[in-house]
């Protein structure tokens, strides 16, 4: 995290990076209920939302290669999903002179294609949003204070503790230090303890120098520009869509 | 353990979100009295410290690796009610920022990382901090204990919430026996890291591990002529832990350990093997793809060839406890022992 951009960040200037943060959560919270509630038979359904998570993603300018990438982190649910129709109990099928259980065949597509637009349509929350508009997004959606101060604190501080933990690791290395056995997890450890050490008195300095400025106890409330009512309705394209979808199949069926 | 979108129902979903704003909104207004107005910056600083640890990566088996929670760390380090706080923001964050755990399952992953681990992990400390001499280098091992047994009963959650909203019908008994058996092997490891953590930050700064207030030894004045006296003011900082408390945190304890105990007895151990070894595969494949993308250079304890896999159970964290607790004694015995400057 440098600044104000996160790992997942993409600088851009589209209609999805002007929206105001809560807006975004908020459809995106949405769009993902609609997708979780449907029904895991209604296989056209789930085409039509990926369908419309990739007119979010060009719209917003996110390649499909960076959605790609960061979709990885899903791949050990994906296993799971990949192992339960061997384990699931149920009637049978041979798929390929395999004996299968077709509950597990649709527990795992289930797992597979939930999972997967949940994850794509958070990256690309995460892709158009900085972590300050999302802080003061959350703010907007009456998140308590005390969380969003205490969010915002570790987005602030993230990159400085990260440079504390690379600075050990240099300062070990610089030793000849190499973890190679279980007992060197106490090495680690007690770097974790100094870690903890310094983020607290970190913690101090920090509260004193705000009490100094004038810190009464709750942080300035920063104004998030209020969202307009085309903000609202553009951005609720997303999940009124879903649900045009799950509704037609449902009709059609 | 991030749990994704879909993978349970959505009425199961609601609930744990609600179950999990119930237990922030208490926290919320708890955590007050641990941390006062220093809270934001501080609370900040922790979930910042509990972000990063995350990214340690243990081994627990053949090509298995389990990654660290932090749920027990956090409690014992800046109290119960702000861990929690402290863990709902980290994975608040993680959803969001970084697609980590999905946004319909964050009210899953609150109620199971941030307040069963949580709430287990400091629960079983203080029953076993009763138990143990009053000593600020008995809260070593109790974090331990606590860290050790706080992963599984997360992962009996799981498999309870699983079984209430999951969307495959699994055996129960299997899929029980295969997390709790994972599990158990994880939590050693965070057993380990919270252990030697708590016992790093013990010999720096005492004061700042919140399980060891009250646990200092009595200011005694030697005077001149060789009488002792001991001032009343500290006196009452003195706490004790409730028989409540206690006996809730042996009943989850015996209740862990029976549970496991009789389902690693029904089920065969082949089975129960495999399944173990796909579902441990799957933690590490995942905390590994995190690893590539957020400080990543922290998780070096991946490298450390594979040693624990043999020791399971309860036995194991209770030798890693003794040997501990062992340890800091033997380093307290020598700073007692130092004549003051």
């Amino acid at each position: 995290m440098t600044g104000h951009a996160h790992l997942l960040y993409r600088h851009g200037d589209s209609v999805v990076h002007r929206l105001p943060a809560h807006v975004k959560v908020t459809a995106l919270l949405a769009f993902v209920l609609i997708v979780v509630s449907t029904s895991r038979q209604h296989y056209l359904a789930f085409a039509g939302f990926a369908a419309l998570l990739a007119v979010v993603a060009v719209v917003a300018q996110v390649p499909p290669r960076f959605i790609a990438t960061r979709a990885l982190i899903e791949v050990p649910f994906l296993v799971f999903a990949a192992i339960l129709p061997f384990v699931a109990t149920g009637e049978r099928v041979d798929v390929l002179g395999l004996s299968l259980s077709s509950e597990g065949l649709l527990a795992a597509w289930n797992i597979a294609v939930k999972g997967t637009l949940g994850v794509v349509a958070s990256i690309l929350l995460a892709a158009t949003t900085d972590a300050r508009a999302l802080l003061l997004g959350l703010q907007r959606l009456r998140l308590p204070a005390r969380l969003v101060e205490i969010a915002s604190f570790m987005v602030r501080y993230a990159d400085v503790v990260a440079s504390d933990l690379h600075r050990m690791r240099i300062a070990r290395e610089s030793r000849a230090f190499e973890a190679r056995h279980l007992g060197h997890l106490r090495v680690v450890a007690q770097g974790a303890g100094a870690l903890f050490v310094r983020s607290y008195e970190r913690g101090e300095r920090v509260h004193m120098a705000m009490l100094s400025r004038g810190y009464s106890g709750a942080m300035p409330l920063s104004g998030a520009a209020p969202a307009t009512r085309s903000d609202w309705a553009t951005a609720a394209a997303l999940p009124v869509a879903a649900v045009l979808i799950a509704l037609t199949l449902e009709v059609l069926r | 353990m991030h749990v994704p979108d879909g993978f349970l129902n959505a009425p199961t979903s609601v609930a744990t979100g609600a179950a999990a704003a119930a237990g922030v909104a208490i926290a919320l207004r708890k955590a007050r009295d641990e941390m006062d107005e220093r809270q934001a910056p501080l609370a900040g600083l922790a979930a910042t410290f509990i972000f990063a640890t995350q990214m340690i990566n243990f081994p627990v088996g053949a090509g298995t690796s389990g990654h660290f929670i932090g749920g027990a760390l956090a409690a014992v380090l800046v109290g119960p009610w702000t861990a929690i706080l402290v863990m709902s923001v980290v994975l608040l964050l993680q959803s969001l920022l970084f697609a980590d755990g999905g946004l319909t399952a964050l009210g899953t992953n609150i109620s199971l990382l941030g307040l069963a681990a949580v709430a287990s992990g400091w629960l079983i400390t203080r029953a076993v901090l009763a138990v143990l001499p009053r000593r600020q280098a008995s809260v070593v091992p109790a974090a331990a204990i606590g860290a050790a047994l706080s992963v599984p009963i997360a992962a009996v959650v799981f498999v309870l919430l699983f079984a209430a909203g999951g969307s495959a019908a699994l055996p129960f008994g299997t899929l029980l026996a295969s997390m709790i058996g994972v599990h158990v092997l994880i939590g050693i490891g965070e057993a380990v890291i919270t252990g030697l953590t708590v016992s790093a930050v013990l010999a720096v700064r005492p004061d700042l591990v919140y399980a060891a207030r009250g646990l200092r030894a009595p200011l005694a004045l030697k005077q001149a002529d060789g009488t002792v006296v001991a001032p009343d003011a500290e006196a009452g900082q003195t706490t004790r832990v409730s028989t409540r408390a206690l006996l809730i945190g042996g009943a989850l304890v015996t209740a862990i350990v029976a549970g496991a105990v009789s389902f690693f007895a029904s089920s065969s151990p082949d089975g129960l093997e495999s399944v173990a070894e796909t579902e441990g595969f799957a933690e590490a494949a995942r905390e590994h793809t995190f690893g590539g993308f957020a400080l990543a250079d922290y998780g070096e304890v991946g490298g450390i060839p594979v040693g624990l896999a043999g020791l399971l159970g309860a036995a194991a964290v209770l030798v890693v406890g003794l040997v501990l607790f062992r340890l800091v004694r033997q380093r307290g015995d020598s700073v007692d022992a130092t004549p003051p400057p």
